[in-house]
């Protein structure tokens, strides 16, 4: 059973319609104990990071880090991978979990921001849920803040600068594009990551 | 690189997807969900929906059509039409919608904007706008082109941005469904006026269309319905073939 965490903000629609097409057995849910019994965890996130502030009021920011504590598969998309990270400037006064080292910040000036469209992706090779993605492959991203390179980065984009487009550590994956609405290429990452 | 992308629209009436030219002759292409899914198979990077008849015969979006268009797409999904309130776009996205459209209802009440994007994101706001050339100017019209409004397009959207949108959808009237090229002045004005993405409609007819809106107009993006419906031109060789002018383009897929 892979849980969904739904915190209130944004629409989660497309990422369930993503795993219900691969066929994955899931629930959304905001209940931490849901998440404690869950075999994996998929946090996503659109938005304001001053949404996640309901992650510390709810308990679910305890119960996620709880959970990816004991080893089970975490993945953060979007915000869900920004808040992996220390913070954001895009509200200073909201910690991050702090399992990436760094903070996310806008891009620079010289490129139009939000960064909204296909992307180019370089991929290490050692990367476990970017298994059989292409070198250059093309995913869809929309966000107005980047993370930066770390040496958990495995996918790196670039956008006026270079940036983490997706991370992992052991158990903790966090991508900052959509997979699921990047098409086949998107499709696959989540799959790899219902297979972990 | 970020590449330009490739935007396939169907104009949705009672449920069908129809073509008209400048706004007016309605023609049927099809079943929405089909035409959706096979424009993301041949390429296209993301599809609109759009209820052009929503607004001007004052009903909601049909949202059965939005929930099985949306079932199987894996692409970035705008539905657009109808959308008068919060309620209405948080139906829409419950549907299944990636992103918004809203245009009519946004020039009424600017404020609506932000109530959107405060709720979910500004990522899935997408301000449309119908502009004509007017004088030296361009006017924006609503209900579906058959309003005029009196305000220049170019100052709302700047203020569209203003107010929380995350994207410009900048149709020309003058040029929908012509296939005369598109309308590059406008679009290279609206782009260079505000800091979000401005797709560019209204006008594709082939591919030097697309190069000289990249290039002279600025779009980030472009959008057709016609040339793709009928078949005129598939998307794969249309990108094939702006990927040999050097414009960057998600090809292969």
């Amino acid at each position: 059973m892979i849980a969904i965490v739904d915190y209130g903000a944004g629409n989660l629609n497309s990422v369930k319609k993503a795993f219900d097409h691969l066929g994955a057995e899931i629930v959304v849910t905001s209940n931490p104990e849901t998440l404690a019994a869950a075999d994996k965890i998929v946090f996503p996130g659109v938005g304001h990071f001053s949404s996640l502030r309901v992650l510390d009021q709810t308990g679910m920011a305890k119960a996620l880090l709880q959970a990816a504590s004991t080893g089970k598969p975490l993945l953060g998309i979007c915000l869900g991978m920004q808040w992996l990270f220390e913070g954001s400037e895009e509200c200073n006064e909201i910690a991050g979990a702090g399992i990436f080292p760094g903070k996310c910040r806008q891009f620079p000036s010289s490129v139009k921001s939000p960064h909204v469209g296909w992307n180019s992706v370089t991929v290490k090779e050692s990367a476990r849920i970017l298994q059989g993605i292409a070198q250059n492959s093309f995913v869809y991203y929309t966000h107005s803040f980047h993370a930066p390179l770390v040496a958990e980065t495995t996918a790196a984009t670039e956008y006026g600068l270079q940036f983490s487009g997706a991370v992992e550590r052991g158990n903790i994956f966090g991508v900052q594009f959509h997979p699921e609405k990047s098409g086949d290429a998107g499709l696959s990452i989540l799959k790899n990551f219902c297979e972990l | 690189m970020l590449t330009k992308r490739i935007i396939a629209c169907l104009d949705m009436d009672g449920g069908r997807v129809v073509k008209g030219v400048r706004f007016k002759n309605l023609r049927d292409a099809g079943d929405p969900a089909e035409c959706a899914a096979a424009h993301a198979r041949s390429g296209a990077d993301e599809i609109v929906l759009l209820d052009i008849t929503a607004t001007s015969s004052n009903r909601k979006t049909l949202l059965d059509a939005v929930r099985s268009t949306a079932h199987s797409l894996f692409v970035p999904f705008t539905v657009g039409g109808g959308i008068r309130q919060l309620d209405d776009a948080a139906a829409v996205f419950d549907a299944g919608a990636d992103k918004i459209a809203i245009n009519s209802a946004a020039v009424r009440d600017p404020t609506l904007i932000g109530k959107i994007a405060g709720r979910f994101g500004s990522q899935a706001v997408v301000v449309a706008i119908d502009a004509r050339k007017n004088g030296a100017g361009f006017e924006v019209y609503v209900a579906g082109g058959r309003t005029p409004t009196g305000r220049d397009a170019i100052e709302w959207a700047r203020q569209a941005t203003a107010c929380g949108a995350g994207e410009i959808l900048l149709t020309s009237m003058d040029r929908d469904g012509t296939q005369s090229g598109f309308d590059c002045e406008l679009v290279r004005a609206v782009a260079g006026a505000v800091s979000i993405p401005v797709i560019a409609s209204g006008g594709a007819g082939s591919a030097p269309d697309f190069i000289e809106v990249f290039r002279e107009g600025r779009a980030d993006a472009a959008l057709a319905a016609s040339i793709f419906h009928f078949g005129l031109e598939n998307i794969g060789e249309l990108k094939s073939e702006l990927r040999d002018a050097g414009i960057p383009v998600r090809w292969p897929c």
